[in-house]
């Protein structure tokens, strides 16, 4: 058992304004006990990735709702390679096609998350990965 | 003769003995009915929005209502019933589905396409570049070009995606706001390069700035200076372009940000009322600018709610604009609308029920009155729509003008019980989101407070949970759901190819053009953007003209009056 909550980064990156979901997110994991970090908007991937290292982060979940997600969603991955972030948990949602969903998972995003997903699903998720990393990374 | 009721104008008639009796029997029976169990039955005392909802409404609930002062006939004040006399009869809604995508040439080409199945006006989807002030091959455009509307750089742009439609004709709406006046100012001159002048120009453009602070998040400067820009173009727009709505007041995108009804309602109308006192303090007269306002709404998955929500609008409007701010002109007193079917009421699971949620939507929206609509495509929820997908949402408003017979009414709502009730109660907590608003010292200070961010923020979040605990069914999501697997449906696809190509395609535009004249036109912008008496648009155009890309005119822009950054609350 962790002896301080986990601590989750929820970001939107991009020019992408749609943020009603990310704030659902981040307001659910808060209930759920987690320490959310919400980004706010136009945040660029090296950003993303700077916070959750100095947040010291266990969680990174992304929002993208514009149609930018296989872009942006691959920069972050790789600014986590090239920061060597790998280790914190990155997944996300917003609207993306189910084959972009499929694609982005064999790139690394651990769990694509779309309209309708439930918020459990997202919480008992999050606990489950990013309380798994936590035993592994202490 | 029948003995006249002593009720000058009340809506609820007396209640006769026999019809009390009638009253309390159902009272009683209501009362042992047992409440309904399973999926959805933890909200049927309540509308979406979570307004209190009777099992039925009858006279005593219209009872304070005055048929003269709050409903009168269609077209009449308050226009509660509508604000033309005949409803559709004479006039149907206009058909206006909102496309874009990719780059100009393939956007026209949807156009050209949409015109030949029978739709009345276009509307334009800019992608998010274009929409913040961001050239395509900006850094901060990188994977964003064309994805969820169409690249526009500059005035080349524009040209083509006009090409072959007659500006003069068609009316235009273009769905854009930080760099609205950009916009007015490239559609100007494309038009006038084909030879028609910028009166005969007809369309609408969005230019609200404050619901992107509340809501839709596509700022570029701080408000007051935003505010300053939005006036000069209302000026402008109002003297020489008396064919154009120099801005549409929206809701729509409170609503998608999680608003309840009358949230949308409010915030909307107190907006609307913002944008007439900066331009009343700029010194125009009311009556010469009111009646090119418009608005534009979302139409929710709850029925009566909607309509309920339309008709109160019109009424607070016109009494607003009457007593407030003593427009004398009817037009002015008269709240015009557009309506776009909610997104966030669509569903990834089983996209095709859309089609059927969006159809319901239309029709409140048509019985709300609307002007002109939107029908969202089923598989938006997706990615941008198919023109198949496109297709079967504008069939869907041409089944609901012309075979279902709604139209050949006006106002057939009117009188309802429940409907004049709620549109009461709609009206009654607007007036409460007004105090409140007044308390902050108005719009702008209630955004810079978060105010208005913290109360979407909360309504969102209890409808979520409201789903979750299985309160409400969505159908497909939380209950009636089965397994699909990916990839049923075609999607559009944007290719990285259309970024590439429009980066290039707005450098060529910069080695291409007089580049003396772009320096020359920019720095008299921004000498005018530091002179407060000196109207922006004239320059816009002169900047547009010279092929200044939208990247460039912002950032001129930027330089004097800085960008916003926002507080982020959840």
């Amino acid at each position: 058992m962790a002896d301080r909550p986990l601590r989750i980064i929820i970001a939107k990156a991009g020019l992408d304004g749609h943020d009603r979901g990310a704030k659902v997110i981040a307001r659910a994991l808060r209930d759920a006990g987690m320490e959310v970090i919400y980004t706010g908007l136009f945040q660029t991937p090296e950003q993303i990735v700077q916070t959750a290292i100095q947040e010291d982060a266990d969680g990174i979940g992304l929002s993208i709702l514009s149609g930018a997600h296989m872009t942006l969603f691959p920069l972050v991955i790789d600014q986590l390679k090239e920061q060597g972030a790998e280790d914190v948990v990155f997944f996300g949602g917003g609207t993306i096609p189910p084959e972009d969903a499929v694609e982005l998972k064999q790139r690394g995003v651990q769990a694509v998350f779309t309209p309708g997903a439930p918020l459990q699903e997202i919480v008992d998720f999050v606990e489950a990965r990013c309380g798994k990393r936590r035993e592994l990374v202490g | 003769m029948a003995k006249m009721i002593d009720r000058a104008s009340g809506l609820g008639a007396p209640a006769t003995p026999e019809f009390e009796a009638q009253h309390q029997a159902w009272e009683g029976s209501a009362a042992a009915g047992r409440p309904r169990v399973g999926p959805g039955s933890g909200a049927v005392d309540r509308t979406i929005s979570d307004v209190p909802l009777k099992a039925v409404y009858g006279p005593q609930d219209v009872a304070h209502l005055d048929l003269a002062r709050d409903l009168a006939y269609p077209g009449q004040y308050p226009y509660t019933r509508g604000i033309h006399a005949n409803g559709y009869r004479d006039r149907l809604w206009t058909m206006r589905q909102f496309a874009g995508f990719g780059n100009a040439k393939q956007t026209n080409e949807r156009y050209h396409f949409l015109l030949s199945q029978g739709q009345t006006g276009l509307s334009v989807a800019f992608d998010m570049p274009t929409l913040m002030g961001y050239d395509s091959d900006a850094p901060q455009s990188r994977g964003e070009v064309g994805r969820c509307g169409v690249a526009i750089d500059s005035l080349a742009d524009m040209e083509v995606l006009f090409d072959g439609i007659d500006m003069g004709k068609i009316t235009t709406s273009m769905t854009i706001n930080g760099p609205a006046a950009i916009a007015v100012a490239q559609y100007i001159a494309a038009a006038e390069k084909k030879g028609i002048s910028r009166a005969e120009l007809g369309g609408t453009i969005q230019a609200d700035i404050l619901k992107e602070y509340i809501a839709q998040k596509e700022w570029i400067f701080p408000p007051r200076p935003h505010m300053r820009v939005i006036v000069d173009m209302i000026e402008f727009c109002t003297a020489q372009m008396p064919k154009w709505n120099t801005i549409s007041i929206s809701g729509y995108h409170i609503r998608e940000a999680g608003s309840t009804a009358a949230q949308e309602l409010a915030f909307t109308l107190a907006d609307g009322f913002a944008y007439v006192e900066a331009c009343m303090a700029a010194g125009m007269d009311v009556d010469s600018f009111a009646p090119r306002l418009s608005f534009f709404f979302n139409s929710h998955i709850d029925f009566f709610e909607e309509i309920a929500k339309f008709r109160a609008a019109r009424r607070i409007y016109a009494r607003r604009m009457r007593d407030r701010y003593g427009a004398k002109n009817p037009k002015s007193w008269q709240l015009r609308f557009h309506t776009q079917t909610a997104g966030c009421s669509a569903t990834a699971q089983q996209p095709e029920n859309n089609i059927v949620r969006v159809a319901y939507e239309a029709m409140a929206a048509v019985l709300g009155g609307t002007q002109s609509l939107h029908t969202n495509s089923m598989d938006e929820v997706l990615a941008l729509p198919t023109e198949k997908s496109v297709e079967i949402a504008l069939r869907t408003q041409q089944v609901l003008a012309y075979e279902t017979n709604v139209t050949n009414v006006a106002d057939p709502l009117g009188g309802s019980y429940f409907v004049e009730a709620l549109t009461d109660e709609m009206e009654r907590q607007a007036e409460a989101y007004f105090a409140q608003i007044e308390e902050y010292g108005g719009v702008v200070e209630a955004i810079e407070a978060g105010f208005f961010q913290k109360e979407i923020a909360e309504a969102s979040y209890r409808y979520q949970r409201s789903i979750e605990a299985k309160d409400r069914v969505v159908v497909g999501v939380n209950a009636f759901a089965r397994d699909e697997k990916p990839g049923d449906m075609d999607l559009l696809k944007i290719t990285e190819e259309v970024e590439r190509a429009q980066a290039r395609s707005v450098q060529d535009v910069r080695a291409n053009r007089d580049a003396a004249n772009v320096r020359a036109s920019l720095e008299r912008l921004q000498r005018a953007c530091r002179d407060p008496k000196d109207n922006l648009m004239p320059h816009l155009i002169d900047c547009v003209n010279a092929y200044c890309t939208e990247g460039e005119i912002t950032e001129a822009m930027v330089q004097v009056y800085g960008r916003y950054t926002e507080r982020s609350v959840f």
